[in-house]
């Protein structure tokens, strides 16, 4: 089952390298991650997408609890919670037709077109996993893609709850 | 006026003064010879000059076992830190307090490729409890202060620092020597108690079983709960069984208590815990070499598993009762909780389960037969036993050797049984000894080893000449890699692949030329005597090399695959 995990550690040298190592070292997935610093510069926040049963998952969240580094971690995929991704895509846009298609399409999915080349449109699109993927397989049926880059899911609970050291 | 100004160097030392370290274990090199220069200058913290740097991190490792305290270690950058990585994982595995402080290239080169540089926080990363990069002057007290108090806290492990060269050398930037000795992390807070609910889910499930077996390991050791254990055995009239870790968390004559469990445990120990109804764990982690087949493990039982690591519970068997808290607390709180439900265990169900556990002690699967003249390794043991009373310290190294030990030397006291459990570390038992001869000069302590691991770290004979370690080394010499040679027997159809070892030295000639006494022996009838003398040898390293039969096998032994309790008694007979 997909879980969306959020770390918050101190953001102290070498911290990050520590929850990587971890995974890679229990053979734990990762499918995304994200990193930055919070509002607080001496916290960072990490949110990782991963797999796994609630066996594992209740490993991997005790093991990275376990970092001396963490301050907390908590699975937001237990209860209600927003989750977004950011994808920068540049796609072929030769012609009057493939133009027209692809801000067609942009403007259905409520992305902009942030860039233009002689025969190229870079679009950027903030969405849920889904959303983005089902942009990217329409893109694909229109025309061709040239690069594209996906951030990593980020997160946060619904409501007042919140991920804080409080 | 102004307060004095240390360097990088100066403040390591002081620091490791004002935290009490005694012994510090290390080898010089260029990177930390600032720090060797400020321990000459002073009379506090003794250096202990190895002759390899694992060597180093073992004798703290045994000096930490013995005493409790953090072991210090003290290793050049480069090959220094890199030699420091098995004594780190053997550490880790055993939950061990230490503290490594290595070199590191000056600030400016770290990155370059420089001479003698080493990521060496990257390369022990996933065998430390926590590592620093230390990067400022100002920082080193604190760190180290820091260092201490993760390493010996909660669950203990082992914590590396890094120093760069030039925040140690005294022509660069100077600091006050500033030092909170009581260290408090927003994200490193132990939990100490056992949740009050959970508790008492653990008395009501405990006082409701027929068939209870306590099943402890080396938490009970760490946390110096032994004398709360014994209470709560004798509180229950149950049945202990302690792990590899946990010897002597119950003293071994105990009647109560039933042996070691695991792949060699007594029959009695596997057979107790396979019937169980309810399991309380203590401090123990349910490793495979206890569980044999997991899917097979103690279906019946309710499990209560009473842990400091969180991680450690419900990791490889779920428990059902899990309790969260240092084993010494948590046994306080069981106690208090059970005298509050004025518990007495119930007669009738607790003589039954003891009458059917008296049936398979009566099996006496730890044994073995003096068929010829031959010395049974294990016969070596008990001579061992007698001759000391009981009372010595047992550093061990790792194979057969160790197992007889486990089997053969009942521990009364916790900490008298020093080996490496978890990571299995050849070459561990010399540099432990003396460590924790260091510690206990006026003790008896053993080396107990073989012909294989003897030799990972018999350089450090050197080391036990040079600071007087008279440790009494008793290497049980079968001219092979006894357990290799067992598996081979066992399981690869008595194929010896490499498990010879066909040019052995004279082990007495090499312990004389180190300047020590070498005993070889080798006939069943001198072995009490000879035994006698090399014990009574007070002030010099004995090393004792006894020509063991080549053949013999541990035993009992848990079938591959099996159940806890599926096991071979002797050779070619099943439990």
């Amino acid at each position: 089952m997909r879980r969306i995990l959020a770390i918050l550690l101190e953001n102290e040298a070498g911290s990050l390298s520590r929850i990587v190592g971890l995974f890679s070292q229990r053979a734990f997935n990762i499918e995304s991650l994200t990193v930055a610093p919070t509002e607080d510069a001496s916290l960072s926040r990490i949110t990782i997408v991963t797999k796994g049963n609630d066996k594992i998952l209740e490993q991997i969240v005790k093991q990275v609890n376990k970092l001396i580094d963490v301050i907390k971690i908590t699975d937001l995929t237990e209860r209600s919670h927003v989750e977004r991704e950011l994808l920068l895509i540049k796609v072929l846009a030769m012609n009057e037709k493939s133009r027209s298609e692809v801000k067609r399409i942009t403007d259905i999915f409520r992305g902009s077109i942030i860039d233009i080349g002689k025969q190229i449109y870079t679009i950027e699109l903030t969405g849920d996993v889904e959303k983005i993927n089902a942009f990217i397989q329409v893109l694909a049926n229109e025309t061709e893609i040239i690069e594209s880059v996906r951030s990593g899911c980020v997160g946060i609970a619904r409501g007042d709850k919140a991920l804080s050291v409080k | 006026m102004t307060q004095a100004q240390y360097s990088g160097a100066e403040l390591v030392v002081k620091t490791l003064s004002a935290l009490k370290v005694k012994y510090l274990f290390g080898y010089p090199g260029g990177t930390v010879l600032d720090i060797y220069d400020a321990l000459f200058q002073q009379a506090d913290v003794e250096h202990i000059l190895v002759r390899h740097e694992q060597a180093a991190t073992h004798m703290a490792d045994g000096f930490a076992r013995a005493t409790g305290e953090v072991g210090v270690v003290l290793a050049t950058s480069g090959p220094g830190a890199t030699n420091c990585i098995t004594g780190i994982a053997t550490a880790y595995m055993d939950s061990i307090p230490m503290v490594v402080l290595s070199g590191q290239v000056p600030t400016g080169l770290i990155g370059d490729d420089a001479f003698q540089e080493t990521d060496i926080v990257g390369c022990s990363r996933p065998i430390v409890k926590h590592s620093f990069n230390c990067r400022r002057v100002v920082d080193i007290p604190n760190t180290l202060a820091k260092a201490f108090y993760i390493a010996s806290t909660g669950r203990p492990g082992p914590v590396v620092i890094e120093l760069p060269k030039d925040i140690l050398m005294p022509q660069n930037k100077r600091a006050a020597f500033k030092f909170d000795p009581e260290v408090t992390m927003r994200s490193y807070n132990p939990t100490v108690k056992g949740h009050h609910r959970q508790i008492k889910k653990a008395v009501n499930t405990i006082s409701q079983a027929k068939r209870l077996v306590i099943y402890s390991g080396g938490g009970v050791i760490i946390a110096s709960a032994a004398e709360l254990l014994t209470e709560l055995v004798e509180k229950l009239n149950a049945p202990v069984t302690n792990t590899l870790m946990g010897l002597g968390g119950v003293s071994g004559l105990h009647d109560n208590f039933i042996g070691m469990l695991g792949m060699h445990g007594s029959l009695e120990a596997n057979k107790a815990m396979a019937n169980a109804d309810v399991i309380l764990a203590l401090g123990a982690r349910f490793d495979d070499r206890v569980t044999n087949n997991v899917n097979k493990f103690c279906p019946n039982a309710t499990i209560v598993h009473v842990d400091i690591d969180p991680t450690s519970i419900s990791k490889t068997i779920n428990a059902h009762i899990p309790v969260v808290g240092l084993v010494d607390v948590v046994i306080k709180q069981l106690l208090n909780e059970l005298e509050q439900q004025e518990f007495t265990p119930n007669p009738a169900d607790n003589q039954n389960w003891w009458q059917q556990i008296e049936q398979w002690r009566a099996v006496k699967s730890v044994s073995y037969q003096q068929d010829d003249g031959k010395i049974k390794p294990q016969r070596v043991i008990e001579a061992m036993y007698q001759i000391t009373q009981g009372e010595a310290y047992v550093c061990s190294d790792v194979g057969q050797h160790q197992m007889f030990a486990a089997q053969y030397y009942p521990f009364a006291k916790p900490r008298q049984w020093i080996n490496s459990g978890g990571l299995g570390t050849m070459g561990f038992g010399l540099p432990a000894a003396m460590g924790v001869k260091l510690a206990f000069p006026d003790s008896h302590v053993i080396c107990i080893t073989g012909d294989g691991s003897i030799q990972m770290n018999i350089q450090e004979l050197s080391t036990c000449l040079q600071y007087n370690l008279p440790v009494v080394i008793i290497s049980l010499n079968n001219r092979s890699l006894g357990m290799v040679r067992q598996w081979q027997d066992m399981v690869y159809g008595g194929r010896h692949s490499s498990s010879y070892m066909e040019s052995l030295p004279d082990f007495v000639k090499l312990a004389e030329s180190y300047g020590h006494v070498g005993i070889q022996i080798n006939t069943l009838d001198e072995l009490d005597d000879k035994l006698q003398q090399a014990f009574a040898i007070k002030n010099r390293l004995v090393f004792v090399d006894v020509l063991v039969d080549e053949n013999e096998h541990v035993y009992p032994m848990q079938i591959r695959t099996g159940a806890v309790d599926d096991m071979w008694i002797k050779k070619g007979v099943k439990a």
